[in-house]
């Protein structure tokens, strides 16, 4: 894949026909209850495979544990990742534990494709519609949830965004037939946009209108209920992204904001959109088509 | 401005700041001296405030913010 375009995974041809994928990612609880961290954690570590067009199959796990907890929570948090795996149809094949003062836990995931199939970040062409397929403010939910700010109804649908695999998605994104593709995680939409944008040379014109967000990440947002990590997202790519002044400060606050097992973005021909976005339908209310991606004009995203 | 409240959030990371803010602003009429000692914080506390419709005042001294809320 080379090392210039930030993707996704790491892919390595054995064969004229086969090649393996592999990625791993872990971090600190963002849920207190250690069977839904398992969950969420291990659809994180196994988005990017299915970001790469990979089909995963073994993972091991990592996990940080602290030696004042009872060994139960990290059972709870193992039983959680297992599950996960199990649903992506992939086997946990045993891991490693080392004792931390924060519990830590992720896997090392590792997937397979024909060396054809792989979908880097950087395959985006002129006129070729995006689509994501999951709704953004996750990090900006999970801060809320930290301060006791979500309603049980919230705090389910925040899981529930965290927890759909992209096992669906991918599916559909194969069968229509797409260019490039990403999953959004920690640098928020507009930092993997913008990887997708420099990897292709394009400038990517989002709507933020059609942008599917939560609305009580706006609601939050617009209180300060802001993780760190969309700051910083914000100030990287400052030179890099224009915002048009009607777009409010709070949705852009969103459009940033980090997340934790996101959804793909998926850039294909115009024409297949529209399929896509049926197939999809089946699975999810969420996605849409949100931009286009046009020849580089200075900056690599533009929204308005 | 003698009763306004004084909070020290210094060494908080977010959310704790803007929650902190928000209860010294709901039980001192929304006013609020606020100290704090990250660049987050201090813009999480500003959108908070301008929620609220209410001013801030931002004051750096030595590394740390002091936040004039009212």
């Amino acid at each position: 894949m080379g090392f210039d375009s930030s993707d996704d995974a790491a892919v390595y041809r054995v064969r004229d026909d086969l090649a393996i994928v592999q990625t791993v990612d872990f971090f600190p609880p963002m849920v207190d209850d250690p069977y839904t961290f398992g969950q969420v954690a291990a659809t994180n570590s196994l988005s990017d495979i299915y970001a790469m067009g990979g089909q995963p199959a073994t993972a091991m796990n990592l996990i940080c544990f602290p030696s004042c907890l009872p060994v139960s929570v990290m059972g709870e948090i193992l039983a959680g990742g297992y599950d996960k795996v199990q649903e992506a149809g992939a086997i946990v094949a045993g891991g490693h534990t080392i004792e931390d003062e924060e519990p830590k836990y992720g896997l090392c995931v590792t997937g397979f494709m024909h060396p054809k199939d792989v979908l880097t970040n950087s395959g985006a062409q002129v006129g070729d519609a995006l689509v994501l397929t999951k709704s953004l403010g996750t990090g900006i939910l999970s801060t809320g949830g930290k301060a006791g700010m979500l309603t049980d109804g919230e705090y389910r649908r925040m899981v529930e965004l965290m927890t759909t695999l992209n096992k669906n998605a991918q599916e559909c994104m194969i069968q229509v037939g797409a260019h490039a593709c990403t999953d959004i995680t920690g640098f928020g939409l507009l930092g993997h946009a913008y990887e997708m944008a420099a990897g292709s040379g394009m400038t990517l014109a989002l709507d933020s209108r059609r942008i599917p967000v939560e609305k009580k990440a706006l609601e939050l947002a617009r209180e300060g209920i802001i993780p760190g990590g969309a700051y910083n997202n914000r100030g990287y790519l400052q030179d890099f992204v224009e915002i048009a002044p009607t777009v409010s400060l709070e949705l852009s606050d969103v459009l940033y904001d980090p997340q934790t097992a996101g959804g793909l973005l998926i850039a294909l021909p115009e024409h297949k959109a529209p399929e896509l976005l049926r197939r999809l339908e089946e699975w999810t209310g969420d996605a849409r088509m949100i931009g286009y991606a046009r020849p580089f004009d200075g900056k690599s995203i533009r929204v308005k | 401005m003698a009763d306004q409240a004084t909070v020290d959030a210094r060494g908080r990371s977010c959310p704790e700041p803007v929650i902190m803010t928000k209860r010294a602003l709901d039980q001192n009429g929304n006013r609020a001296m606020v100290l704090v000692d990250n660049q987050v914080a201090v813009d999480n506390i500003t959108r908070f405030a301008d929620s609220r419709g209410l001013k801030v005042l931002v004051k750096e001294k030595d590394g740390d913010f002091e936040l004039t809320i009212g």
